[in-house]
């Protein structure tokens, strides 16, 4: 398949691991930010083939695990209600709440139906008038343009029972967060080339000046992965502080204008609660007041409710790379994808799963995981 | 119909409707209207001396087994694929070649298969004709008879159209042993064919991928193309379809089983194109992809040519390759070399395969 095999060509790969080597003097500390980098990383088992100098560090961009306790449990309270569709990835119905996840909701008799597109959840809404339809629009900013597509369409459609329950988060705040931190070992970032694809790589210059960070934008092949690392290493051994784009097939500075207006018609930023890491300011979307009426929040009146996290679950040190997935108590004994206990189990995108999934033998062996 | 009844209103009682076109409540009754459905639909595509006795049961001639030192392979599954018709067959040719597929995995030949339909009120019977003759086609391409049936009517909603069951039963020659507890350090593995067609051809039809593909289910009786395996290869130690779960979940129950290693080389596995390309915009992996009309081959390094050559005869085994190889440890694990040359686990699926989101 073209744009695909030729960025999973072994010998492709294995030069540019070569000029890795080469270039490389001394360790790294290196941070993917998206969760679906750190599983293409550890499903090509690329972290083996890296030099020991490197450390990849594994970042907060999984949209599952960074949606809020509160949220997931606002969204357990509407899809339990009579004569309403709750409407979902599927990955968001394994997520534990304080109380059962939205798959017990499900089982008990709760109508929540898995959506590939939330233009389908608009579909189900028309199809259903005497139903109210709400879809759990969650994701960084590569989702944020087809979930704010649903809404203009919805209210072009002129449809009074669709809503989203909104928990979108965006990538540059979680940035500022984890390199404010004191604990932060950060030396690099490889910035999400899907986000990147929507959002360019203009909000980035900034972040890299502040924190004299070289930031790479990357993307999700074998190859992409390898040559973001290399260009991120050059950055570190000569001493050079830049934003560079190694996934220039997909991803322009400006990035998609089309997508990016869609997002400031339909929402604004917001402070958001990211789950396991707390409040960032402004660093998530909301609605505009122009569409509080598609407002989920707002159309079931939930106000404040009480949460409860596992005390087990580490997904915060996780989240922002100060704790691998494997040196939580709970991994692979408690904590497992068909009993997750926190949210990077769970996902696709998630660490904890990643680690499960695909970590080499040895380390799962030792670890005493399974 | 109705204008006849309304003439007779008031005169005489209205003759009862036939429902000739779909299933009432009524077909499920065991009386005349289950007889007429059984003579109609059920025995022009099954007939055979056991069937047609009309007993309960079926009294069956089984090859001589004291002389010949055989046993049988007795194995039963139920199928409720939705839609009912997909790319590449249906519920009817699934059913008879899920079973005589798993019947073969023994290294049997497979002899009579049994039937349990349930209907749901208001299917049409044209539907249930075209899944009969479908059955009927697989079982005469299996060589194999459907002795037995049974058929149940629920309430509209309690089924989703038909569901069937079916159980087969078939003779193991004597000296064979074959089983997923075989596999031995030194064995290679060997796969007949593409990974992943029937289950992305089954969300295909269902319309949930959100995009057109070509892609066919493979579902298709094996047991000719083990025949022919056994032939070449008498040693064989694992025959095993991957079906639910797919091979990355199947290759797991083998080494669990076995108490060994597989080693895996992901450039050897194949993927055809449209599902390769299915699988990436959906972040789905094609190991975890349900096939009805493959198997996996385990067996001593000097037959495995012997034994492709045999596959790549039959229509189904064009594509047969050797993927692997059984190692003695990590026991009971599943390794695979990965495209550019890490390894990993290749472990179970946990719960349901999800797409991805971003």
């Amino acid at each position: 398949m073209r744009f695909i095999d030729e960025y999973r060509d072994a010998h492709l790969v294995k030069g540019v691991l070569d000029e890795i080597r080469r270039t490389i003097t001394q360790p790294w500390v290196i941070m993917e930010i998206c969760g679906g980098q750190t599983h293409a990383i550890m499903h090509y088992g690329l972290d083996q083939l890296l030099p020991p100098e490197i450390e990849l560090v594994h970042g907060p961009g999984c949209p599952v695990c960074v949606t809020s306790l509160e949220l997931i449990d606002k969204a357990l309270i509407i899809a339990s209600q009579p004569g309403v569709i709750f409407t979902s990835f599927g990955d968001m119905l394994r997520v534990p709440g304080s109380k059962g996840d939205l798959s017990s909701i499900r089982a008990a008799g709760g109508q929540v139906k898995v959506v590939y597109s939330p233009l389908d959840a608009v579909r189900i809404a028309q199809e259903n008038p005497g139903k109210e339809v709400v879809f759990f629009a969650i994701g960084f900013e590569t989702t944020a343009p087809a979930n704010a597509m649903s809404v203009v369409q919805a209210q072009a459609l002129g449809l009074k029972n669709y809503s989203i329950l909104v928990s979108h988060v965006c990538v540059p705040p979680a940035m500022h967060a984890i390199l404010s931190s004191p604990h932060s070992r950060i030396q690099a970032f490889l910035a999400a080339g899907h986000v990147c694809a929507v959002m360019g790589y203009w909000e980035y210059p900034p972040i890299a000046g502040k924190y004299q960070i070289p930031i790479v934008v990357t993307g999700f092949e074998p190859l992409d992965l390898a040559n973001g690392i290399l260009m991120a290493v050059r950055q570190l051994e000569s001493g050079k502080v830049e934003v560079q784009n190694a996934y220039t097939r997909a991803v322009t500075f400006e990035g998609n204008q089309a997508a990016q207006a869609v997002i400031n018609k339909v929402f604004q930023p917001v402070d958001r609660q990211w789950r396991g890491i707390g409040l960032i300011p402004m660093s998530g979307w909301g609605l505009r007041s122009e569409f509080y009426e598609f407002d989920a929040e707002r159309r079931f009146n939930l106000g404040q409710i009480q949460t409860r996290e596992s005390p087990l679950c580490i997904a915060g040190q996780v989240l922002q790379g100060i704790k691998r997935p494997s040196e939580c108590p709970a991994f692979g004994k408690q904590c497992t994808p068909q009993n997750p206990l926190g949210a990077p189990m769970v996902s696709s995108e998630g660490a904890c799963s990643a680690y499960y999934r695909y970590s080499s033998a040895a380390e799962q062996l030792n670890s005493g995981g399974l | 119909m109705n204008q006849d009844t309304s003439i007779l209103e008031g005169s005489v009682c209205p003759v009862p409707l036939q429902h000739k076109d779909q299933i009432v409540m009524g077909h499920g009754s065991g009386g005349r209207m289950t007889h007429e459905l059984i003579q109609r639909h059920f025995l022009p595509h099954f007939a055979n001396e056991a069937l047609l006795t009309g007993n309960d049961a079926a009294c069956l001639q089984l090859p001589d087994l004291a002389n010949l030192q055989g046993r049988l392979s007795l194995s039963t599954d139920s199928y409720i694929v939705s839609p009912l018709f997909f790319q590449g067959g249906d519920i009817g040719r699934l059913a008879v070649c899920g079973t005589v597929n798993d019947v073969s995995m023994l290294g049997a030949t497979p002899l009579y298969l049994t039937a349990g339909f349930i209907l749901e009120e208001g299917l049409p019977v044209e539907i249930l004709e075209k899944v009969l003759s479908s059955m009927q086609q697989a079982a005469a391409e299996a060589n194999v008879k459907i002795v037995a049936g049974d058929t149940k009517v629920v309430e509209k909603g309690k089924a989703d159209g038909l569901f069937i069951n079916t159980a087969g039963l078939g003779w193991i020659p004597a000296g064979r042993q074959i089983g997923g507890e075989q596999a031995l350090p030194g064995d290679v593995v060997l796969l007949s064919g593409s990974m992943g067609d029937h289950g992305i051809a089954v969300l295909a039809a269902r319309g949930e991928l959100g995009f057109e593909t070509g892609v066919q289910s493979d579902v298709a009786p094996l047991n000719n193309l083990i025949h022919s395996v056994l032939s070449a290869a008498p040693h064989v130690h694992v025959l095993r379809d991957p079906t639910r779960g797919g091979l990355a979940t199947t290759l797991n129950e083998i080494a669990s089983q076995s108490r060994v290693n597989i080693l895996l080389d992901e450039k050897n596995i194949p993927v055809l194109t449209a599902v390769r390309a299915a699988c990436e915009m959906l972040g789905f992996d094609p190991l975890y992809i349900a096939n009805e009309g493959k198997v996996i081959v385990i067996l001593p390094p000097e037959e495995a040519e012997a034994a492709l050559t045999a596959m790549r005869t039959s229509p189904y085994g064009a594509l047969a390759t050797r993927i692997g190889e059984v190692k003695s440890s990590p026991a009971s694990r599943v390794l695979l070399k990965t495209l550019i040359g890490g390894t990993r686990i290749l472990d179970l699926l946990a719960g349901e395969m999800l797409p991805r989101i971003c």
